[in-house]
C-alpha cells in the first residue's frame, strides 16, 4: 500500500508574519510594524476566547485590560479549574538570577535543540525573550514562588539543563500561576469587561466572508445552543492527549474546539508529536480512568530497574538479589544514567517491558527504587525532598515507597502538535488565533521540562495582545446576525450532530469506544511507530469510526445536563484526529523528539533524524471525513542553531 | 469487592431528589471512588437508566472540581484527600456507602451530585486579586519577600476552591475559602495597597451570595483536602477589624 492512499501533497505553507533579519530584534520590529487600535476604538471590538487555562485566562484578562470587549468560555464550572492547574514542576525564564551563564540566547538554543530541530527559530527566540517578563508579571500578581532566606526568588535546574532557570512554587507551580491569571480575569469580569461563560462548550466555528466571526456553543447545564459573534476568535483550548484515553490530562480535556476549526479550514500541524512522560503511576486495572504523573525530580535520587530474568517478575522486589537486577538506564546510558531525557527514558521502559521483564499488573511497570538514597541520605532527608510525592503514590497504589520500590510507567502527557499558526499566532483562517498548547509553534518535536507554562503565559500575556491588534485594526467588521447563512449552517451542523448521537441508541457506551481508540493509539502511535503498525492502526480506526456511528448509546436528552452527550462529541472528534495522527506519523519516516519511527534508528537503537527530507512542519488540510488530508509543508530554516544529533551515552 | 451505594438522584434544579440504592459488584480495591461510579454508570447506561451526573476533571486532587459527600463527610473518610483520590481499598466488602452532593444554600444542586459553585467566583471578583495589569510589573527582584511570609502565603494559596468547607459547615459559611485568599494576598508586600478594601469587599460579596456566618465550628478545616488551618479565619477577622476602623 503506497502512502498516497492516505494523503495528498499540497502547496507549501509560509509564515508571512515573521520578520527576517537579526533574530534578536525580530519581535521588536514586528511589534512596531503591527497596526495598533486606538484605545477609544477598542471597546467597539469583541474578542471571543475559548479556554481559561494559562494561555486563555491570561489573554482574556490582558485583552480586557487593554479595553477590548471579551467573551470567555470554559467547559469547567469555573475558569480556575483549567488543566494548567495540574502542572507540577516549574516555569523557565532567562533571568540569569543565578549568574550561571544563562541568557535569552541560551534558553533559545536549549529550546530549539530540545525540540529536536523541528520548531521555528523566530518563535522560540521570542518565547525566550518574553520569559523574563512573565516572572515579573506573576510576582506582581502575588504568585507565591519559592524564595530563599534573603527574600529573593529561588531557582532549580530542571529537565537536564546546565543552568538553574526554573522558577517554582513547591510542586504546584501550575496551580499558582493559573490562580494569578484567574484572579486577573475575575477582576475584569467584576469590572464588566469580560463576559464569562463557564460550563459552556464550543461546538463549531462560524466563518463569515472568509473570517472567523464567532462560535456555536452549548450551555452544558440547560443544553441550549447559542451562536456568539465577535471580531476575532482565540482558541486556547489545550492539548489532545486524551486521544489516548489514558493520559495525565484531566478527563474533560478535548480536541473539539481545535478540531471543529480544522474541519472549517484551519491547518493542523505535526499532530503525531506527542510527549510521553516516563514517571507516571502504572495502570492498576480495567477500571483505570486516567494516569497520574509523578514529578520527574524523583529520577534525581531514584534508580530505575527491572529483573534481569523474566521469571523473577512475579516475585516481590525485595526477594530479587542485587545481582539479578538490571539497572538498564545506568547500563545503556552510563553518562546520564537515570537522568536521560523524557523520550529516551520512556522508550527504554517500553523496551524492557516488551522483553517480558516489566513488573506489576499486566507487566507494564518498572521499579524506581529509593533504597540506595535512603541508605545514603537517611529516610528523613528523602522524606524532606519527596515526602509529598511518596504520600501521593501511597494514596493511589496503597504501597509504601519507603519499604518497596515505586512502580512507574510512561504515560501521555503533552502534545506538541496543534493548529498551525504564523508568527502572529494566527491560523490559516483569518481572525482565528490559537495560543498555548492548542497551537503547534514553539516546542518542535519535543518539549523541555518547565516550558509549557512559559509558552502558555507568553502567548496569553505578551504575544497575542500585541499581534491581534494588527488584525483588529481593520475592524469592527460588518455585523453578523443569526439569520446569516453561515451562522444558520454552523448552528444546524451542531444540532444535527446532537440529534444523531441521541438517535443511534446502540449497544456500546461512549467510554468503551474511547478506551478502544486509546488502546489502538497507544499500541501503534505511542512510544514507537512503524509503517506496518500505523497502516494497521488507520484501518482499525476507520472501522471503529464506522462502529461508533452505528452502535454508540448516548442516554438522555439534548436539553439537559448530559455528560455522555458531551463525551460523545469529543470522542467522535478524537477518532478523526487519531486517524490524522497516524497518517502524520506514517508520512514522517524519521525519528525525531517524541516521534520514534522503528525504521529510522541507528545500529545501537537510537533515534535517527533525517534533516535532508523532514526539516519541516507538516500542516494538514482537512478534506472531508472520508477524504485524504492534504499535506502542506512549512520549511524550517536554522540560521542560528544548527541541527546536531542529541547523544546521552 | 461487592458494595452498595445509596446515591442522591435529582433530575434538575427544581425537581425533588431522593436516595437511590445501587449494587456495585466486583469492583477492584485499587479503583478510585470516582472510577467506581464510572463502572456503575456504564452499567446504568446499558440498562437504559440515567447515569449519575457528577463533577470531576483532573482526578489528581488539584482542580477542585470533584465534590461528593461520602457517608456524611465532604470528600469522604480519608483525611486531606479529595474524593477523586479516595480509593476503594478504604472500604470493605459489603459496605453500604452514602453519596450526596455538597449541600449549602449558596451551592444549589443542578443535577444529582452536581452543584453550582459560581458564588466562589463572585467572592474573588469582589477583591480576591492584586491589581497588576499586564506589562506594568517591576523586576521580580525589586521587592524581596521574607521566606517565611512567602511560604505562609503559599500554604494559604494551595486552596483548590472545591467548597468542601462550605458543605461541611453547619452554617454553610465560606469563611475558610475567603480567609485563605485574604491570607495569601495579605502576606505579600504586593498585596498591601488593597488589603483593607479587599477584606471589606470580599466579606460583603460572600454575604450577598447567600453564604452563612462563621461560628468557629471548625468543621471546614477538618474536611479541607489541603489542610487550610482555622487560624486563617482569625487572621481575616483581625484584618477586617483594622480595615473598618480606618474606613
Amino acid at each position: 500500500m503506497s502512502a498516497n492512499d492516505f494523503w495528498a501533497d499540497g502547496e507549501p505553507v509560509f509564515d508571512k508574519a515573521a520578520p527576517d533579519g537579526p533574530v534578536e530584534t525580530r519581535w521588536e520590529r514586528r511589534k512596531f510594524a503591527a497596526k495598533l487600535v486606538n484605545p477609544a476604538n477598542r471597546r467597539k471590538l469583541t474578542v471571543i476566547v475559548v479556554g481559561t487555562g494559562l494561555a486563555g485566562g491570561s489573554a482574556a484578562a490582558t485583552l480586557a485590560e487593554a479595553g477590548y470587549r471579551v467573551k470567555s468560555y470554559c467547559y469547567q464550572d469555573s475558569p480556575r479549574r483549567a488543566h494548567s492547574i495540574a502542572a507540577q514542576g516549574g516555569i523557565n525564564a532567562a533571568k540569569n538570577y543565578r549568574n550561571d551563564g544563562d541568557s535569552v540566547y541560551r534558553l533559545f538554543y536549549d529550546t530549539v535543540k530540545g525540540g529536536d530541530f523541528r520548531a521555528r527559530e523566530s518563535n522560540v527566540y521570542r518565547l525566550a525573550q518574553v520569559s523574563v517578563n512573565i516572572i515579573d508579571q506573576c510576582v506582581a500578581q502575588g504568585v507565591p514562588f519559592a524564595r530563599e532566606y534573603g527574600g529573593l526568588l529561588d531557582n532549580r535546574s530542571f529537565g537536564g539543563t546546565q543552568v538553574s532557570r526554573t522558577f517554582y512554587a513547591r510542586g504546584q507551580t501550575g496551580q499558582q500561576l493559573l490562580l494569578g491569571a484567574y484572579q486577573a480575569l475575575e477582576r475584569q469580569i467584576g469590572l464588566g469587561n469580560v463576559e464569562m461563560n463557564a460550563r459552556h462548550e464550543m461546538l463549531e466555528l462560524i466563518i463569515v466572508d472568509g473570517k472567523a466571526r464567532g462560535i456555536v456553543v452549548r450551555d452544558m447545564v440547560t443544553g441550549e445552543i447559542t451562536t456568539e459573534f465577535a471580531d476575532a476568535v482565540v482558541l486556547a483550548s489545550g492539548g489532545y492527549g486524551n486521544v489516548f484515553f489514558l493520559s495525565t490530562n484531566a478527563k474533560g480535556c478535548n480536541v473539539t474546539a481545535a478540531w471543529r476549526a480544522h474541519r472549517k479550514g484551519a491547518l493542523f500541524a505535526n499532530p503525531c508529536y506527542t510527549q510521553i512522560h516516563p514517571t507516571c503511576i502504572p495502570e492498576s486495572g480495567s477500571h483505570q480512568s486516567k494516569l497520574t504523573l509523578m514529578s520527574e525530580s524523583l529520577r534525581n535520587d531514584g534508580r530505575v530497574w527491572v529483573p534481569k530474568n523474566a521469571a523473577d517478575c512475579q516475585k516481590p522486589a525485595g526477594e530479587i538479589a542485587e545481582a539479578d537486577r538490571d539497572y538498564y538506564l545506568e547500563r545503556i546510558y552510563p553518562s546520564f544514567g537515570n537522568l536521560v531525557p523524557r523520550d529516551i527514558a520512556s522508550r527504554a521502559a517500553k523496551n524492557v517491558c516488551d522483553e517480558g521483564r516489566g513488573v506489576g499488573p499486566g507487566g507494564l511497570g518498572v521499579y524506581l527504587d529509593f533504597a540506595d538514597a535512603i541508605n545514603r541520605l537517611g529516610r528523613k532527608a528523602v522524606e524532606a525532598k519527596y515526602g509529598n510525592l511518596f504520600e501521593m503514590y501511597e494514596r493511589i497504589t496503597g504501597e509504601d515507597p519507603y519499604a518497596t520500590p515505586m512502580r512507574i510507567y510512561p504515560a501521555v502527557h503533552y502534545t506538541m502538535g496543534g493548529l498551525w499558526v504564523d508568527y502572529d499566532l494566527q491560523s490559516t483562517v483569518p481572525g482565528l488565533f490559537v495560543i498555548g498548547e492548542a497551537n503547534f509553534s514553539d516546542h518542535g518535536a519535543n518539549r523541555l521540562g518547565a516550558s509549557a507554562l512559559m509558552q502558555g503565559l507568553a502567548d496569553g500575556y505578551f504575544v497575542l495582545p500585541n499581534t491581534i491588534s494588527n488584525y483588529l485594526a481593520a475592524g469592527p467588521f460588518p455585523k453578523v446576525t443569526e439569520a446569516d447563512a453561515p451562522v444558520v449552517e454552523a448552528r444546524k451542523l451542531v444540532e444535527d450532530r446532537i440529534e444523531k448521537f441521541l438517535s443511534i441508541d446502540g449497544d456500546r457506551t461512549v467510554d468503551s469506544f474511547h478506551r478502544e481508540l486509546g488502546q489502538i493509539m497507544w499500541e501503534y502511535c505511542g512510544m514507537e511507530r512503524t509503517e506496518e503498525g500505523l497502516t494497521k492502526a488507520i484501518g482499525l480506526i476507520r472501522a471503529l469510526k464506522e462502529e461508533f456511528w452505528t452502535r454508540v448509546k448516548v442516554p438522555g436528552k439534548g436539553e439537559e445536563l448530559n455528560q455522555n452527550l458531551e463525551k460523545a462529541g469529543r470522542v467522535a472528534d478524537f477518532i478523526e484526529l487519531g486517524e490524522l495522527m497516524c497518517i502524520d506519523a506514517l508520512h514522517r519516516r524519521e525519528s525525531c523528539g517524541g516521534h520514534f519511527r522503528g525504521e529510522s534508528q541507528t545500529p545501537d537503537g537510537e533515534a535517527l533524524r533525517h534533516d535532508d527530507e523532514f526539516s519541516y512542519a507538516a500542516a494538514w488540510e482537512y478534506f472531508g471525513a472520508d477524504g485524504r488530508p492534504v499535506l502542506h509543508k512549512e520549511d524550517l530554516n536554522f540560521e542560528y542553531v544548527h541541527p546536531s544529533t542529541r547523544s546521552y551515552k | 469487592m461487592d458494595i452498595k451505594v445509596r446515591v442522591w438522584r435529582q433530575p434538575g434544579p427544581s425537581a425533588a431528589g431522593k436516595m437511590v440504592t445501587y449494587d456495585v459488584k466486583g469492583i477492584s480495591p485499587d479503583a478510585s471512588f470516582l472510577e467506581m461510579i464510572d463502572v456503575l454508570n456504564e452499567t446504568l447506561i446499558l440498562d437504559g437508566d440515567d447515569p449519575i451526573a457528577f463533577d470531576h476533571d483532573c482526578r489528581e486532587g488539584i482542580c477542585g472540581m470533584c465534590s461528593m459527600v461520602v457517608n456524611g463527610v465532604a470528600h469522604g473518610p480519608e483525611k486531606a484527600t479529595t474524593v477523586c483520590q479516595l480509593h476503594m481499598r478504604k472500604f470493605s466488602d459489603g459496605d453500604v456507602i452514602d453519596v450526596e452532593p455538597w449541600r449549602a444554600a449558596a451551592f444549589p444542586v443542578i443535577k444529582d451530585l452536581v452543584v453550582d459553585r459560581s458564588a466562589f467566583d463572585q467572592i474573588i471578583q469582589a477583591g480576591g486579586y492584586i491589581t497588576a495589569p499586564t506589562g506594568t510589573a517591576p523586576d521580580a527582584h525589586a521587592t524581596p519577600v521574607p521566606k517565611k511570609d512567602a511560604d505562609a502565603a503559599f500554604e494559604a494559596a494551595t486552596c483548590i476552591g472545591c467548597g468542601a468547607c462550605v458543605a461541611a459547615c453547619p452554617n454553610g459559611s465560606s469563611m475558610l475559602f475567603t480567609a485563605a485568599k485574604i491570607a495569601h494576598l495579605g502576606l505579600m508586600p504586593q498585596g498591601q495597597p488593597e488589603r483593607d478594601s479587599r477584606v471589606i469587599d470580599m466579606l460583603q460579596a460572600q454575604d450577598d451570595a447567600g453564604f452563612g456566618g462563621c461560628t468557629n465550628a471548625g468543621e471546614c478545616t477538618t474536611v479541607c483536602p489541603k489542610g487550610i488551618p482555622l487560624s486563617l479565619i482569625g487572621r481575616l477577622n483581625s484584618d477586617y477589624r483594622k480595615a473598618i476602623s480606618k474606613n
